[in-house]
């Protein structure tokens, strides 16, 4: 190895295909991999602050302004959250609305990560448009399935983004079973796309790379986790959503304007689609269950390069779910369930399309927000991504600076960081010293 | 190939303090996407690309609001790069809902979402762009409609000014037929004196608007407060109501002034 490869710094100021703002910095010093930093630079925008003092029934909306990616996740945590502190519980069709615009956001966000922000990197184009180039037909599919899982949340919320129509107990306004019903043919198609996009994404070729991670996900007694569950992990927890302050905390380091977790006594753990699929594998459909077996996925994957093949297995079975689900919808009589406020703390957790998304809040007889807490997938994430790093720069100390920088930033993009999210993005740089 | 591809107008977008769900409009015209990557060069798109261009720039689209003294500086050199520079969304164009923090002591609200908050630079007041530069035109909505961005994109690019109507949400209920909320079921609705641009979405969903597209111009705010009074709104209701994503539109910021205790 050349000297000046020991020792040298590898950056990136402004990390593109991921949401939000953040920066890389790797040092190498002497052979050794000194510092790894994904710093989050976005400005912070103190949500949890301004929702005290606002109704209980607001924290849907103004919650969801926290990511235009992933806004069904915000509204879904919050309602839980509000509707456990006032002891509802939301189930029937109610519930299976939820769980089938929940599918349109997981389609939606992961159509968009795996075609637009991640395949570029594992075919050597820096965007997608440039990949449509020479890919349309495949950018095309990508975007086309993307916008089935839009038609999805544009139906039941009213729009693609923040969508109007969520509420605590239920939605403003319910479908009809014929306005439903419509929703499945552009959604059959989808579903074999999302095969195609399987057998497409797991011929990619994959660094050698596995890591031993503890991951943590929801896992329900019958259903796939997306709306609700126990919090359970490979490494023996099994919590109430309601525990899970005791078991992770959280640390403000001086390189980051979002907060890392930790598990209590053990430290790093991850979350998202591989975390989901190790630990409720069995709870797939059998056609999305059998598209992971034909990409040569086992029940368990520890390669994050390896997520994009995962997060396909979860295209196919959102289509999968949302189809299973809008068959057997009948109108419910009312669009919400009444949920009168009461002084009580309530938790709410769900499964965004990037992992675990928590939400706290304290509310006051007449309803009023005292206190809320949020903790989205990125910040749990943070430590997973910066000891990929350490590891993966360690092993490939030869590779050329240009070359190293991209694969680090692909790295990041196992992830799918939402930074907006834990900022409430990162800066990628490495430094030579 | 090359020369062609400069003569191709240039086309940027910006990130500030935000949510990236305007930008994320940008990506979600699945249909128009690739034809409109033939017709322009997308110079500057962090969300989309990692290949980036210095500028200039023909249109920049500017999603989120001013936060820091770094930010402050940044649109200025972003303006400076710029032939025409539109605001996307209620953060830009308004402030977006962190300018709550405008109504408050930004050092308390730190204190409580960081443990260390020596580690946070940020300026205590959340600003649209157009207090720092000169800004063309500005999107509302929080998020922007899909439709009314394509408008924009296309009369930019073909030099004309962007045809998007200046009246209220009320005008767009009456032409889509949906039956008045406020007026049916005594639902306290923002319509009449929010900027059109969503369609009514909430109304037809049997909810009030809850003004996220900002201000119309010169809204009758306080008859609609009257209005709302008689519905049993409070004024502490009232404060909330006006204190969303557009907090810090001129209009919004007074109305809720008035109705603070
Ligand atoms: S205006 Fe609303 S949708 Fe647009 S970036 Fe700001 S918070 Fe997000
Ligand atoms: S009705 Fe009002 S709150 Fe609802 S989407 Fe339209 S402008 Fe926004």
């Amino acid at each position: 190895m050349s000297p000046d490869r020991r020792t040298r710094t590898i950056k990136v100021d402004a990390l593109a295909r991921v949401e939000g703002e953040g920066a890389m910095l790797i040092r190498i010093a002497g052979g050794r991999v000194s510092e790894v930093q994904l710093r989050i630079y976005e400005p912070p925008r103190f949500f949890e602050a301004f929702l005290r003092g606002r109704g209980y029934t607001e924290a849907v909306d103004i919650t969801s302004r926290i990511c235009g990616i992933c806004p069904i996740a915000y509204q879904m945590s919050a309602a839980n959250a509000m509707e456990d502190a006032c002891g509802v519980r939301v189930d029937g069709a109610l519930h299976d609305l939820r769980r089938i615009i929940y599918c349109g956001e997981w389609i939606e966000s992961h159509a968009l990560h795996v075609y637009l922000l991640h395949a570029p990197d594992f075919l050597g184009y820096e965007s997608a448009v440039q990949l449509a180039r020479d890919h349309a037909a495949i950018v095309q599919r990508g975007l086309q399935l993307k916008k089935a899982g839009n038609g999805l949340m544009a139906l039941l919320g009213g729009r693609e983004v923040h969508p109007i129509n969520v509420r605590v107990g239920g939605f403003y306004r319910v479908p009809t079973t014929s306005e439903l019903r419509a929703a499945a043919e552009p959604l059959k198609w989808a579903r074999d796309a999302a095969l195609e996009t399987v057998r497409w994404v797991s011929r990619f070729s994959f660094p050698d790379f596995e890591q031993d991670y503890e991951m943590v996900a929801l896992r329900h007694p019958s259903e796939y986790p997306i709306t609700e569950g126990r919090l359970v992990s490979t490494r023996g927890l099994d919590i109430a959503v309601r525990e899970f302050a005791d078991h992770v905390i959280e640390e403000h380091v001086p390189h980051s304007n979002a907060l890392h977790a930790a598990i209590r006594g053990r430290g790093t753990y991850l979350v998202g689609p591989m975390a989901r699929y190790a630990l409720n594998f069995d709870r797939l459909s059998p056609l999305a269950r059998e598209a992971a077996r034909e990409a040569g996925l086992g029940p368990v994957c520890r390669n994050p390069f390896q997520s994009i093949v995962v997060r396909a297995v979860e295209l196919v079975y959102a289509c999968d779910e949302a189809l299973r689900l809008i068959e057997r919808y009948e109108r419910p009589d009312r669009p919400a369930l009444e949920v009168p406020p009461r002084a009580a703390t309530g938790h709410g957790c769900t499964e965004a399309p990037r992992g675990i998304l928590y939400h706290r809040y304290t509310i006051d007889a007449s309803g009023t927000i005292l206190d809320a807490k949020i903790v989205p997938p990125t910040s749990q994430n943070q430590k997973a991504i910066e000891e990929d790093l350490a590891r993966f720069v360690q092993d490939r100390l030869d590779l050329p600076t240009d070359a190293m920088t991209w694969q680090c930033e692909q790295a990041i993009r196992n992830y799918d960081p939402c930074i907006s999210c834990a900022t409430h993005f990162l800066r990628l740089e490495v430094e030579q010293v | 190939m090359a020369r062609a591809q400069r003569q191709k107008p240039r086309l940027a977008v910006w990130k500030f303090a935000s949510c990236d769900g305007c930008q994320l409009t940008v990506l979600n015209l699945e249909d128009e996407l690739l034809p409109l990557a033939g017709e322009v060069e997308i110079a500057h798109f962090l969300e989309a690309s990692r290949a980036t261009a210095r500028g200039p720039y023909d249109l920049s689209l500017v999603e989120g609001s001013i936060t820091t003294a770094h930010d402050a500086e940044r649109i200025r050199q972003i303006r400076e790069r710029s032939r025409f520079l539109v605001t996307i969304g209620a953060c830009a164009t308004a402030g977006g809902i962190q300018a709550l923090r405008n109504f408050k002591d930004v050092k308390e609200f730190i204190s409580i979402v960081y443990a260390r908050p020596e580690y946070i630079a940020t300026l205590d007041r959340s600003t649209p762009i157009a207090d720092h530069v000169q800004v063309d035109f500005e999107l509302r909505g929080c998020p922007i409609d899909r439709g009314q961005l394509l408008e924009v994109l296309t009369a930019f690019l073909h030099g004309r000014r962007p045809n998007i109507p200046a009246h209220s949400v009320c005008v767009e209920c009456k032409r889509r037929g949906v039956v008045c909320v406020m007026v049916a079921r005594g639902v306290p609705c923002l319509g009449p004196v929010t900027h059109a641009g969503c369609g009514a979405l909430c109304p037809a969903h049997d909810r009030g608007c809850y003004g996220c597209f900002g201000p119309m111009e010169t809204p009758n705010t306080a008859s609609l407060s009257a209005w709302w009074r008689k519905l049993g709104v409070t004024d502490d209701g009232l404060v909330r109501a006006f204190r969303t994503f557009n907090a810090n539109a001129p209009e919004f910021r007074k109305e809720s002034e008035r109705h603070e205790p």
